[in-house]
């Protein structure tokens, strides 16, 4: 195995330190505008603008999830809260469950709308802030919008179901595979759903004719999926390198082997598709980020190795900053 | 136990001690007591969603017992997915527990709570399973024995089995219950008490699924033991027509439907014959295997092996080095329903190098 950290061109060392492992895990990296927030393991926000960063009470307890548009963050934790958080950091409670129980998932709509669940109960406000309910079959694993909006694929044991949440009469359709399926993502062209499950594999759908796609081959569980800017490819943590499988064409990923960039020693943790240009982030359980060009694999390297397993990684709306952080508690952020 | 907790902070993994036992044998009173005794250590508590007994605890956890199959093809790799998730969600407040007791509903097997541990990457690298704990009721358990397969379950499957309410009964009837626990499962430590009052270290650390700490695997019932028998070796009537001796004093059962069968050869094991012979045989019959375990001794080879299994989950590895002096015998035990009796002793018999 070569050295990574010797042979590769590096940034590494012009990434501002956040927050230098201060002990409590960074479970999610969002930006705001231009505002890199770090979602940490317990309780509160960290707002990190250049000048100066500030703590943000969003829980009393744990943070389980978040997810964010352009002008929020969305939490769940194990107060029973789902709270929003703007730019200005204000926080606003959108529910409480009434016996406290854990919010497990949150998914964000084009629209405003936000879904959450705790449990069997998927629940959706939408933009116009009614709240709609769908009792899952089991205990709800992931939660995705359709691009446009009006549909959302709640994941569970043994499938996916449909559900619009505005059409209170529509019966939804489900998605049958056996298993456990702990999240689930559409592609940007609504063509294709994918789910990552509890064995080291992901299934799919082509939703025109429901036709089944199994990605395996993984090292471990998949936990993190992020799609290319063009939503031609859709990449994977899971394994010892960055793997990425093709969606363009009628067929997707069917019949065609995936990409596989970044070989490393350690296994991939996270990963973030740059928003505008054929460039993904790989973040490993060994502390390592690289930048990897989606063209032909070209690496540098926006974190060196150090032993804490990269936990969170995004990219700002525009693609200039990348910020990234550790179980440990270690956030940067990296201006290209 | 300053051991476990020292091993727990050198592996770095938070242990998880898991309490099952019938309704009404008074897991909720020993899960009381065991947090409310002034011990210095924080529980974080998953409990199922049913439960009737609130819990004193700061981090109580609702779970759903939602149990389903691992897609790889074995029928019994079944996993509590509800534990995937939470322990999970724990991992964010590590610092603020020490360790993680999760409490079953009264008809839960215990099975798929502990293959959980072996099954799901995040959840054995975070966490490391301890005990399972089985709360008896000594009145009432020689009943659920007969019509209760979860209760037989949950014997068989236990390292620690506490039964309670050892002051409803009169010592011939707790001795009967006991030797009938025995017939089921004579490796578990067991302890006899009321209102579920045991010592905490008798319960919690106990390492007993730790490699490291397969040790004994000699029927707890032939060990010196800490509490008083009446020796008169009185002959109980009991209505089945079965086998029925005494071992230094004890009354021993063979259960109809679940036994353990105890293996050893003192000639050194070939590992090219025994471990295809073990994962065959869990393969084949792992659905009845309910634990497995054992140490071995192989050819040409100066280390201890140990393995121990759920199921058709085998997990095993080099220990330590043999001792000077220390008999090189090869022993296993295995506990559960209906075993091929005569294959597992002629399959390891023929094992011998």
């Amino acid at each position: 195995m070569t050295d990574l950290n010797t042979t590769l061109p590096s940034l590494a060392d012009r990434a501002r330190i956040v927050s230098e492992a201060e002990g409590s895990t960074i479970v999610g990296v969002h930006f705001l505008r231009q505002t890199p927030v770090f979602v940490l393991g317990e309780e509160a926000l960290l707002f990190a603008p250049a000048e100066k960063r500030t703590r943000v009470a969003a829980h009393d307890g744990g943070i389980l999830v978040s997810a964010a548009d352009q002008a929020r963050i969305v939490t769940g934790g194990d107060d029973g809260k789902l709270v929003a958080t703007d730019r200005d950091g204000a926080t606003e409670v959108l529910a409480t469950d009434e016996r406290k129980r854990w919010i497990d998932q949150v998914a964000l709509g084009p629209d405003g709308a936000v879904a959450w669940s705790t449990g069997k109960t998927a629940r959706v406000r939408t933009g116009k802030g009614e709240v709609r309910e769908h009792q899952a079959a089991s205990t709800v694993g992931g939660l995705a919008f359709f691009p446009k909006g009006f549909r959302l694929a709640v994941a569970h044991y043994n499938g996916v179901t449909l559900w619009f949440p505005n059409a209170s009469g529509a019966k939804p359709e489900t998605l049958e595979w056996k298993g456990s399926h702990l999240g689930v993502t559409l592609s940007p062209d609504g063509r294709f759903l994918v789910t990552m499950m509890q064995e080291p594999t992901l299934h799919g759908w082509r939703l025109a004719d429901a036709k089944h796609m199994r990605m395996s081959g993984y090292s471990a569980r998949v936990r993190s999926l992020s799609w290319s800017h063009d939503g031609a490819l859709l990449a994977t943590s899971g394994s010892e390198q960055l793997i990425l499988w093709h969606f363009d064409g009628k067929d997707g990923p069917m019949g065609r082997q995936p990409t596989m960039f970044a070989q490393s020693p350690a296994r991939c943790t996270r990963v973030a598709c740059h928003p505008k240009q054929p460039v993904c982030a790989a973040g490993f359980a060994d502390g390592t980020v690289l930048m990897v060009r989606l063209e032909d694999g070209a690496l540098i390297m926006a974190r060196e190795a150090d032993g804490q397993p990269i936990s969170a990684l995004a990219w700002s709306p525009e693609g200039q900053v990348l910020a990234f952080g550790t179980e440990q508690g270690d956030a940067r952020v990296l201006t290209l | 136990m300053t051991d476990a907790t020292s091993a727990a902070a050198a592996s770095g993994k938070i242990p998880v001690t898991v309490l099952t036992g019938y309704l009404g044998a008074g897991k909720t009173t020993l899960l009381n007591r065991i947090l409310s005794e002034p011990h210095g250590q924080k529980y974080a508590v998953i409990v199922n969603e049913f439960g009737e007994i609130g819990i004193d605890n700061d981090l109580v956890v609702d779970a759903d017992e939602e149990v389903f199959e691992m897609n790889n093809g074995c029928i019994c790799c079944t996993v509590r997915g509800d534990l995937v998730r939470i322990i999970d969600g724990l991992m964010r407040r590590k610092g603020k527990f020490d360790a993680i007791i999760v409490e079953t509903t009264g008809l839960a097997d215990p099975a798929p709570v502990a293959q959980t541990f072996f099954m799901d990457e995040n959840v054995g690298a975070k966490t490391r399973l301890d005990a399972v704990v089985t709360v008896a009721d000594a009145k009432w358990l020689k009943d659920r024995l007969k019509d209760a397969p979860e209760a037989k379950n949950q014997i068989a499957f236990a390292d620690v089995i506490v039964l309670n309410k050892t002051d409803l009964v009169t010592p011939a009837e707790l001795e009967e219950v006991e030797a009938r626990i025995r017939g089921i499962n004579p490796y578990a430590k067991l302890h006899r008490t009321e209102r579920a009052r045991v010592d905490i270290k008798d319960v919690l650390g106990r390492n007993a699924f730790d490699l490291d700490r397969i040790l004994e695997i000699e029927p707890a019932f032939l060990e010196a033991d800490d509490h008083d028998h009446d020796h008169d070796h009185h002959h109980h009537d009991h209505d089945h027509g079965h086998d029925h001796h005494h071992h230094g004093g004890l009354k021993h059962y063979h259960d109809e439907d679940m036994q353990s069968i105890s293996v050893s050869s003192d000639k050194p094991l070939n590992p090219d014959k025994f471990f295809p012979w073990i994962q065959e045989l869990v393969q084949t019959d792992g659905k009845d295997i309910l634990r497995c375990k054992g140490i071995l001794s192989f050819k040409d080879d100066d280390e201890r092996f140990v393995f121990q299994g759920v199921h058709m989950i085998l997990d095993g590895d080099h220990q330590r080095k043999w001792k000077d002096g220390e008999e090189r015998i090869s022993r296993a035990v295995f506990i559960g329903r209906h075993l091929p009796e005569d294959k597992i002793r002629k399959g390891f018999a023929a094992c011998v190098a």
